[in-house]
């Protein structure tokens, strides 16, 4: 209850990992952890999917549906009927 | 000084920026040279540690959220201290407060810093839009020539970089090595000693402080809407009812952001509901129990008005604010979106409804 967080779209294959160690390096989350001889997921619900890990890993291991994770700019996406959310908020967030 | 560089050179580097052309070796030192030819691109500008009384302005006035265009540095190399071939390369943004933070944090270090155009948008923000990303790395590397400019290979990325810039392709594409260092700039020192950073430095968190700052940013970007509001009660001789507006305004702007962590459940929404009910409470009561000239069910509709009104627009600002969090998922977000909105669009529209009918026969009543 009350917790919209409890999904998200990180998908990852242990086939395809060679433990580079690159998920664990750029997940600001923490979410791997390098761990024997593939990285383990540690913790994927705190994934907040910057889509950081998806861009580094080489083997194409990591999916995860990456986005602009800005409330305005989605609903003013679904307003306008448009599928594809850009922040157009250039000027007043982050 | 930053951009001090003579308009004449400015336009010049914006014509070739185009061409991206690169040969001779460009001539460095303390001072900034440029150099008026077509590889004009190939200045290396003097920046230093020092944050000066006019940086601190700059950030206080970016962190208002106003004029924030004019918050940028010019994109291009920059040398610290006198760096040598050997001296690491930092890259950053070019907003100042990203690009300051860097160069604060690298106290007595002769380096270089490369800032990438990102239109004046923070690290993290700008690698989202993929503006500091591969391309934009690879663009820069060339037309500063860093090639000639350090002996080495390596390229000290901020970790929050990571989301724009794909470190096997800028390897493959132009030779350099991207290092993600730290999040913060400030463990940069601690960093350098042994070029490994620790779980602690690869987090990113959202402090008190952190969430602190956003403030001056939510109040600009809500707050018109409610002083209308409040003038327009206030015409009214409402002057309950504008205490409330402002109420909310100073409950949803300004305590959600300090409270957030503390604030009961997981959904911004619901934590934003929970903030807004408990700043209606003294208006309802108010309304029933206070105000003694109005008919009894006026003073219960007012009641009423309030209890729907305040904690959906509040619920309404807590969820924009997911756009400001460190943490929040783009899937949570969208589920957020739709669990609550309709709910909060209907019950504010009834609540604002009532408002308008409670206000009209006021000032019916008083003609
Ligand atoms: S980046 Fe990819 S290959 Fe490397 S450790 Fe992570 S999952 Fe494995
Ligand atoms: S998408 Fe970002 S937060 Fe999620 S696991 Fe990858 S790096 Fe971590």
């Amino acid at each position: 209850m009350f917790n919209s967080y409890i999904s998200n779209t990180l998908e990852y294959d242990p086939e395809l990992c060679i433990n580079c160690g690159m998920c664990s390096i750029v997940c600001p989350h923490r979410v791997f952890r390098m761990d024997g001889k593939v990285v383990k997921l540690l913790d994927p619900l705190s994934c907040m999917e910057c889509g950081a890990c998806q861009l580094n890993c080489p083997t194409k291991a990591i999916r995860v549906d990456g986005g602009v994770g800005c409330a305005s700019a989605m609903m003013l996406a679904a307003i306008k009927g448009k599928k594809e959310v850009t922040c157009g908020c250039d000027s007043s967030c982050c | 000084m930053k951009q001090n560089l003579e308009d004449q050179t400015l336009t010049s580097i914006k014509q070739n920026e185009k061409t991206g052309a690169c040969c001779s070796s460009p001539l460095y030192g303390s001072k900034t040279i440029s150099i008026l030819s077509s590889q004009s691109q190939k200045v290396i500008r003097s920046t230093s540690s020092d944050i000066t009384f006019s940086d601190h302005l700059d950030h206080f006035i970016a962190r208002l959220g106003v004029k924030r265009e004019k918050h940028i540095v010019e994109p291009g190399l920059y040398a610290m201290g006198i760096p040598k071939k050997e001296s690491p390369v930092f890259v950053s943004a070019n907003y100042t407060l990203s690009f300051d933070a860097l160069r604060s944090s690298l106290k007595g270090i002769d380096c270089y810093i490369l800032v990438l155009d990102t239109k004046g948008i923070n690290v993290w923000c700008a690698a989202g839009k993929k503006t500091f990303g591969t391309n934009e790395l690879v663009y820069r590397i060339e037309i500063v020539g860093l090639d000639d400019i350090v002996n080495h290979r390596t390229l000290i990325v901020p970790q929050l970089g990571a989301t724009g810039i794909n470190s096997k392709e800028v390897r493959a594409r132009c030779g350099f090595k991207v290092e993600f260092g730290p999040v913060r700039a400030d463990d940069l020192p601690e960093y350098l000693k042994t070029h490994h950073a620790t779980d602690e430095m690869r987090r990113v968190r959202f402090t008190l402080y952190d969430r602190i700052v956003l403030i001056p940013v939510e109040l600009n970007n809500f707050l018109l809407p409610f002083l209308i509001v409040s003038v327009i009660l206030a015409l009214t001789g409402n002057y309950t009812a504008v205490a409330a507006t402002i109420a909310t305004a100073i409950s949803g702007l300004v305590l959600f952001p300090i409270l957030l962590p503390w604030i009961p459940t997981t959904d911004f929404s619901t934590k934003g509901f929970i903030i807004g009910g408990l700043t209606a409470l003294p208006f309802v009561q108010y309304s029933i129990y206070g105000m003694m000239d109005e008919t009894l069910w006026v003073r219960y509709v007012w009641g009423l008005a309030y209890l729907l009104v305040i904690p959906s627009i509040s619920a309404f600002l807590a969820l924009n604010f997911t756009g400001s969090s460190t943490f929040t998922s783009v899937t949570g977000v969208k589920s957020e979106i739709f669990t609550y909105m309709p709910k909060v669009a209907v019950i504010s529209g009834i609540g604002i409804l009532l408002i308008i009918v409670l206000t009209s026969m006021r000032i019916l009543e008083g003609i």
